[in-house]
């Protein structure tokens, strides 16, 4: 068993998991979006922004950036934890990789708190 | 003639591991490549590597063949020199000791991670535990590993984290115990393995598939051990 606390849930299998949900999620919003664009008959800004104003496609846009924000982090510390590493580069490795999380994390918390505004912003 | 070009290093003497070429007259022959490493130490006993039986069930020679892992007893030059050229390196990622041969530790300390033994605690019987002829059939498939290190040593995230994933090698001989009959610690041994690393690392590229010189399928045991941490823990 390898201790880790960077991981999004800790377990292998609860990663494994959520990262295929939260694929299921996007695949599902994409195809609704790209469905929306292409079969609207007077797609423009009026069929957009009436889209957006009601609450279950702001709710199901919420799940869905929370969905690439989970899916990301856990497809991203894989990469950090298998090229950033004491073997690959040495004892500056940790720290570097504790950054480059940190900065992953920050970048996620902006995105989630941004995307909250612009959803029910407008 | 064939062109050979062998991977050598004498930590000793060399400052660097470098590749050096050889030439043999094979009579036309399509000789196995461990052949064709003996006719070249009878020339140059410095060349150093690994064997045994000779006859792919020792695991002994592993190594990288024109690219490719596989053991130099059981590849015909067919196979690993179509064009007259043979490039042998030692398997991808393991410290080199000296020329092919490698220090097979970490994967030795994976292989012992999962408790390659049956455990059961049930009280033993007077003859012996017997399996049904289907709960045999289960273990077909995974008992014949050798043990070689072609596979773990063909998986890059063995590569990248030899010291935290178990590798296809280890994972099959956990499988294979996971799915036998007669051993009781099923749950003890998940326990081991849900973290993101141990079986979680395997991306399923399937590398080890294409490299088992016993043409097993690493790949699937992992899929099956990952139904088994995804059906106690959901």
């Amino acid at each position: 068993m390898v201790t880790t606390v960077t991981s999004f849930g800790r377990s292998g299998v609860f990663d494994w998991l959520y990262q295929r949900v939260t694929a299921v999620v996007l695949l599902a919003y994409t195809l609704f979006i790209v469905g929306f664009i292409f079969f609207s008959d007077d797609f423009g800004y009026q069929s957009w922004s009436a889209l957006f104003a009601q609450g279950w496609m702001r709710i199901f846009s919420l799940v869905a950036l929370l969905s690439t924000l989970a899916h990301a982090w856990i497809g991203l510390w894989s990469v950090v934890t298998d090229y950033i590493t004491s073997r690959t580069m040495g004892g500056k490795a940790t720290v570097l990789r504790v950054l480059v999380q940190m900065l992953l994390g920050a970048v996620a918390v902006y995105y989630a708190v941004w995307g909250i505004e612009i959803l029910w912003g407008v | 003639m064939l062109k050979v070009s062998i991977y050598r290093y004498n930590p000793e003497t060399d400052k660097a591991p470098f590749m050096q070429d050889y030439e043999l007259d094979t009579q036309g022959k399509d000789l196995m490549v461990l052949d064709v490493l003996e006719l070249l130490k009878a020339e140059d006993p410095t060349l150093s590597f690994r064997r045994s039986c000779r006859e792919g069930v020792c695991g002994s020679d592993g190594m990288n063949i024109s690219g490719r892992n596989g053991l130099a007893c059981t590849t015909p030059l067919s196979e690993a020199a179509p064009k007259g050229k043979l490039v042998l390196r030692p398997l991808p990622g393991l410290p080199v000791i000296r020329d092919l041969v490698v220090d097979m530790e970490q994967f030795y300390e994976q292989y012992k991670k999962i408790e390659p033994y049956l455990q059961n605690d049930n009280p033993a019987p007077a003859i012996e535990r017997l399996q049904s002829p289907e709960e045999r059939e289960k273990l077909d498939g995974l008992y014949e590993c050798i043990l070689c290190a072609c596979c773990s040593t063909a998986c890059p995230s063995f590569w990248w984290n030899p010291d935290k994933f178990i590798g296809p090698a280890g994972l099959l001989q956990a499988y294979r115990f996971l799915a036998d009959s007669r051993d009781t610690a099923a749950d003890e041994r998940l326990s081991k393995l849900d973290d993101p690393f141990s079986v979680f690392r395997c991306h399923g590229i399937q590398n080890c598939v294409n490299v088992c010189p016993k043409g097993l399928n690493p790949t699937r045991a992992i899929g099956h051990i990952r139904n088994m941490l995804l059906a106690r823990a959901v």
